[in-house]
């Protein structure tokens, strides 16, 4: 179980609204799960994933919730190579500059 | 103790609102459909003037105007002979945070720090959070940015998970939700926790941010080009940016200039569907957003929306995601701009326009964004696919929103599609009586609805005597 102590910059779970508190105009799909809500912030006491704990954001806000990432990363990126694309442009040059490499043939 | 559950803080929502915005709205007020529009841009807005210096004391504005030679040449190739319009566009990228939602943030951020807030707080996925966490750091104040980002199995849009780390980046907190309209009840009780300033979207002084935008771009056609655009294209989500920029224009003179709105068409998926959260390719500048503002803009997290689309729009256009992605790669391979794929729509839109104009016409795209991870046509098309969206080369016509995405195979096939704006009119007169509640509406009612729609009256009494309403 990974351990986290207090001032580590962790990432924190609270419901919001189960989803029989849920608004009433919503689409069938979403009514069904709870609105779900994550915060960053530096941690108020030693805990483990999954434990209830606070947080300090970098307003100065308090915030709690179940502990569920410690010193969370970005993992968005480029994505991977998509074909089309590149067929695309190829295409691109092929019209406005068909003399270059690359062009239709 | 205060209740701080759902109903409760949304009955408070007037009076957090009152706090968190500063603006006695019923001042404006004439106790029916209308309220004077002008006067409230006057007195709780700033003058151009104003704007511009608070602007240029935050380095906002004055982006360049790049005339797009080989995207219009390739334009021209599809146009009827003498036809293909001089297309430019406007480098709003160039901005601090990447945007045109730096001119909006910048005063409202001003604004905020004028009387006296310590933090702003915005409700937005978009590049306006990046916008409004620049200006916060910028000029010193907390800031708080609220986002729908997830759905149900935590799995968030890339291009909202790279707003997420610019927000960041900026020094800012950001509070990430899954999907549904409850997030402005979260926005509420933040508000009311903290007591920042609501850096709304829609508030007058927001929306004059984007005037400079108009103004800017008219002033920079006629020093170089002798005359003011024809034509400008403005992606079109909310309606601020086709608001501020079509007053910007008009400040500037630019009186017969046409004013083109341009969307994403996304219709068939429900914006709010936990399901359908993730089978879009576009988080903004679609149609999930641009009818719905257009036809009420009321329905926004400020009691009169000074962002009001139909009132500038001459005409509202729609492209299909495989346009917009084809665009994306046309403005990086033939003109050497690698730009964010949301703010092409009007790039999209305007290729295709340009070849129903005379050669010697200018028009122009009025935005850029940033690019980078999440936020680019590779991890935007690679999400979809993961998600089951086909990825086509073929004729857009057939693209189905959250179904395929289909790249044109031909630069010939982009459109840009008249969307009907008599029927987005008939809509809003729809909303407005239903907001009323009566069988009756004044003289002053059908007077604003007129200038509202800019409309005339005859059309403005047909719908209403389609619907039973009587003007007293």
């Amino acid at each position: 179980m990974q351990t986290a102590i207090k001032g580590d910059w962790v990432q924190i779970h609270k419901i919001v609204l189960e989803p029989s508190e849920r608004a009433p105009q919503l689409p069938g799909d979403t009514k069904k799960v709870p609105l779900e809500m994550w915060v960053k912030g530096y941690l108020r006491q030693d805990a483990q994933i999954g434990d209830s704990v606070e947080v300090e954001t970098t307003t100065g806000r308090s915030a709690t919730g179940k502990l569920t990432s410690i010193y969370p990363s970005y993992s968005h990126d480029y994505g991977e190579f998509v074909p089309e694309l590149q067929a695309i442009d190829k295409l691109l040059k092929g019209i406005l500059f068909p003399e270059q490499e690359g062009g239709m043939k | 103790m205060r209740d701080l559950s759902y109903n409760a803080v949304m009955a408070r929502k007037n009076e957090i609102m009152k706090k968190a915005i500063g603006i006695d709205y019923s001042a404006f007020e004439s106790g029916g459909i209308s309220f004077d529009y002008e006067r409230m841009m006057c007195e709780a807005g700033y003058s151009l003037q104003e704007i511009q210096k608070i602007q240029e004391s935050v380095s906002v504005g004055n982006t360049p105007l790049i005339e797009l030679k080989n995207i219009s040449a390739l334009s021209r190739k599809y146009a009827p002979k003498g036809n293909g319009a001089r297309i430019f566009i406007k480098d709003e990228a160039c901005n601090p945070s990447g945007s045109f939602k730096a001119r909006r943030a910048a005063t409202a951020v001003y604004h905020a720090k004028r009387l006296g807030y310590k933090g702003v707080i915005a409700a937005t996925s978009g590049n306006y959070g990046a916008a409004v966490a620049s200006q916060a750091a910028m000029q010193g104040l907390k800031c708080i940015i609220v986002q729908e980002c997830f759905d149900s199995s935590m799995t968030g849009q890339p291009e909202i998970l790279e707003k997420q780390r610019a927000c960041e980046a900026y020094g800012a907190e950001v509070v990430q939700l899954t999907v549904g309209p409850e997030l402005f009840y979260v926005f509420l009780s933040l508000l009311e926790e903290t007591g920042y300033f609501n850096a709304s979207l829609y508030t007058p002084f927001g929306i004059a941010g984007v005037e400079t935008l108009g103004y800017e771009l008219s002033l920079q056609a006629m020093a170089r080009l002798g005359k003011f655009p024809d034509k400008v294209v403005i992606t079109h989500a909310g309606g601020g940016n086709v608001t501020g920029t079509a007053r910007g224009l008009l400040k500037a003179g630019a009186k017969n200039t046409e004013v083109v709105a341009a969307s994403v068409d996304l219709s068939g998926l429900h914006m709010a569907s936990d399901k359908a959260f993730n089978r879009k390719s576009f988080t903004t500048g679609h149609t999930g957003f641009g009818i719905p503002f257009a036809t009420w803009p009321d329905r926004a997290d400020v009691p009169r929306n000074a962002a009001r689309p139909l009132r500038y729009m001459d005409r509202y256009t729609l492209v299909k995601q495989g346009e917009v992605f084809f665009m994306t790669e046309a403005l990086a391979l033939l003109e050497g701009l690698e730009r964010g794929p949301a703010g092409n729509t009007s790039l999209t839109a305007a290729f295709c326009i340009a070849q129903q104009m005379k050669e010697d016409e200018i028009i122009v795209v009025q935005e850029t964004e940033y690019t980078g991870a999440g936020k680019h046509p590779l991890p935007q098309l690679s999400f979809a696919k993961k998600n089951g969206i086909e990825l086509k080369i073929g004729d857009p016509e057939c693209e189905i929103p959250g179904t395929n995405i289909i790249l044109p195979k031909d630069p010939s096939l982009i459109k840009a599609r008249d969307f009907d704006l008599l029927k987005a009119k008939h809509s809003y007169v729809k909303n407005c009586i239903g907001s009323l509640n009566s069988k009756h509406i004044t003289m002053k009612d059908l007077e604003f609805i007129v200038e509202d729609t800019k409309s005339d009256q005859k059309t403005i009494l047909g719908f209403l005597n389609e619907m039973d309403i009587k003007v007293l």
